[in-house]
């Protein structure tokens, strides 16, 4: 049994095709299901993922078998790009987690988010714009109680090809060291996660 | 804080990768098909694995017709043969699902269901295949129809769906949907002696004993594979015993009937359902794949504001698993089948009812899941 109870957490990754989006959420559901021992369900928006168009994957995690494999009512919403946000920000719970990229989500619909240029620096610090999915990953690592650091590592070269392996494995570090930085207590004074909440249902 | 247990083989995979695996742990080693979202990954998976099995054989075809051709061809030639489809692919072997019923060749027809009718909705779910898979083709014939909801259970039909045709000499079409072959979650794999595979019966007797279609309890004959000496003639012609065309009234009564008999006197052990909740309900929901989820949540939400719900999951179709469901309809005086299309098992459910529940659909057609606040509504409104 993983080590902490949860009951229907869920997860919404939304940007734009080609941020790749859609491996984030498959890492991200494997590290939970595999690494973990989660019961996860991991869909996906089959539609316009070429690049430029929207693209989203969501991720229900729970420790008892998930029935319906949807998300209803979002506990963290991942966003970006603007578009995404003002798009799934109405199905996030009010007192859900808004994670947005600082530089492509300049306009958040609410006070209460957080925000980290992934994106920036991937490519500043990484100097691949494109690992910035894996960034963003490394800050969920900091903000969800549930996932680990060394779940997330196990999961990438079982996931990615092996030449960029070692490129996202820097990347993870990254945003995992900066979203501790900037929000040092979000896991454990922000409301939006309780090991103990009952059926997180309307 | 992980807990580690990997004694067995486990995956984070799709729907459509379970078929995959639950195909070859039951001895698939012949698969043509032509790819059409979304049951693609399966083609996918078949033309990365088969090749490292052995004797194995992938086939890309033209169309969907010559893939179920080419699937009988291989299950007559002694393989057990798979291919899988989508909606308007599904259609066009409607042909070829007869013949192989005439030939009894046993064969698995994965169809992930799409939006339709048409080209429709590629990338979207739908359950609207359900009647067409019991009766697309022309003909009176019986037929065996099996669903799965989540992704251990893709894998676990898609070896009952070989099982059955190995042991029924029939194809058998294996219903999913969008959700179901796309959602990922983990997956374990058996191993290889954890279930129990099934392959067809040959023949005993010397080749020259042999008689292809000669009746016996349990109606099915055995099957020797084209190229052991068994000579044998196959045709979509109602046939004698011998298996060369008839139409003398006797042969071709005995010939039909003993097609249905062999699957319609088996229906216990062919028709599987799960269920839920259900002994002391007094609402029951009746559902089948993906829906069958978000069923099982609304009976979870019914149950805490207090209404005794219930939920029958369908996993074999058809045969219509009647007493499991007139069991749900005697004791329950509701009963909800919720279904993304205009109503082809609640037809089903009606047939069987008789006026002893009050029997209500929930029907959704816009390339959605019914959610399971849909199903909720009408378990509490009483």
């Amino acid at each position: 049994m993983p080590a902490i109870p949860i009951d229907r957490f869920e997860i919404r990754l939304s940007g734009l095709g080609g941020q790749g989006i859609l491996t984030l959420g498959r890492i991200l559901g494997q590290a939970l299901a595999l690494e973990h021992g989660y019961h996860v369900a991991q869909t996906q928006s089959y539609g316009p993922e070429a690049r430029g168009g929207a693209s989203r994957a969501d991720v229900v995690v729970s420790s008892r078998p998930i029935s319906y494999p949807k998300p209803v009512n979002l506990d963290l919403l991942v966003a970006l790009s603007q578009e995404a946000c003002n798009l799934y920000y109405r199905d996030l719970k009010g007192e859900g987690l808004l994670l947005v990229d600082a530089d492509l989500v300049p306009q958040p619909p609410t006070n209460r988010f957080c925000a980290l240029p992934f994106t920036a620096l991937a490519r500043e610090k990484l100097g691949n714009a494109q690992a910035m999915n894996i960034v963003c990953l490394g800050a969920l690592v900091h903000v969800l109680p549930m996932l680990s650091l060394k779940a997330v590592k196990a999961t990438l070269p079982a996931v990615l090809p092996a030449k960029i392996v070692e490129l996202n494995l820097k990347a993870v570090e990254l945003g995992s060291t900066r979203a501790r930085k900037r929000y040092p207590d979000i896991a454990t004074q922000w409301t939006f996660f309780s090991p103990t909440t009952t059926a997180s249902m309307p | 804080m992980a807990s580690k247990k990997r004694s067995r083989k486990e995956l984070f995979a799709q729907g459509n990768d379970a078929v995959v695996e639950g195909a070859l742990l039951s001895g698939c080693t012949f698969y043509a098909g032509y790819p059409i979202t979304p049951s693609t990954e399966i083609a996918e998976g078949m033309a990365a694995r088969l090749p490292y099995v052995p004797d194995g054989v992938f086939i890309q075809m033209e169309d969907e017709i010559a893939s179920l051709g080419a699937a009988i061809g291989a299950s007559l030639a002694g393989r057990k043969a798979m291919t899988a489809t989508s909606g308007p692919g599904f259609s066009l072997m409607q042909e070829h699902i007869g013949y192989a019923c005439m030939v009894e060749a046993p064969l698995v027809i994965v169809n992930v269901m799409r939006g339709g009718p048409s080209t429709g909705l590629p990338t979207s779910p739908a359950q609207g295949d359900v009647q067409q898979a019991r009766w697309g083709t022309h003909g009176d014939h019986s037929i065996i129809v099996l669903s799965a909801s989540n992704v251990q259970e893709c894998l676990e039909m898609t070896v009952t769906a070989f099982n059955f045709a190995e042991k029924y000499r029939t194809p058998v079409i294996l219903l999913l949907d969008e959700v179901t072959a796309h959602t990922r979650e983990r997956l374990v794999i058996p191993e290889a002696g954890e279930v129990e595979i099934l392959s067809r019966v040959a023949p005993s007797m010397p080749p020259e004993w042999y008689v292809p279609y000669e009746d016996g309890l349990r109606g099915v004959p055995p099957m020797p594979a084209m190229g052991s000496g068994y000579r044998y003639h196959v045709t979509g012609l109602t046939h004698d015993r011998n298996g060369f065309p008839t139409s003398r009234p006797d042969e071709v009564q005995a010939l039909i009937s003993r097609q249905f008999r062999k699957i319609d006197q088996f229906f216990y052990d062919i028709q599987l359902t799960e269920s839920y909740l259900c002994d002391d309900a007094e609402v029951a929901v009746v559902a089948y794949g993906c829906v069958a989820r978000s069923a099982r949540l609304a009976v979870d939400l019914a149950r805490e504001q207090g209404v005794r719900a219930g939920l029958l999951h369908l996993k074999t179709l058809f045969p219509f698993p009647r007493p499991a469901v007139e069991a749900v309809l005697r004791t329950c005086p509701r009963v909800v089948v919720p279904e993304m299309n205009m109503g082809q098992i609640s037809r089903e459910v009606k047939r069987v009812n008789n006026g002893l529940a009050a029997v209500r659909t929930v029907n959704r057609i816009d390339g959605q899941i019914i959610t399971p606040q849909e199903i909720l509504k009408p378990l509490l409104r009483g």
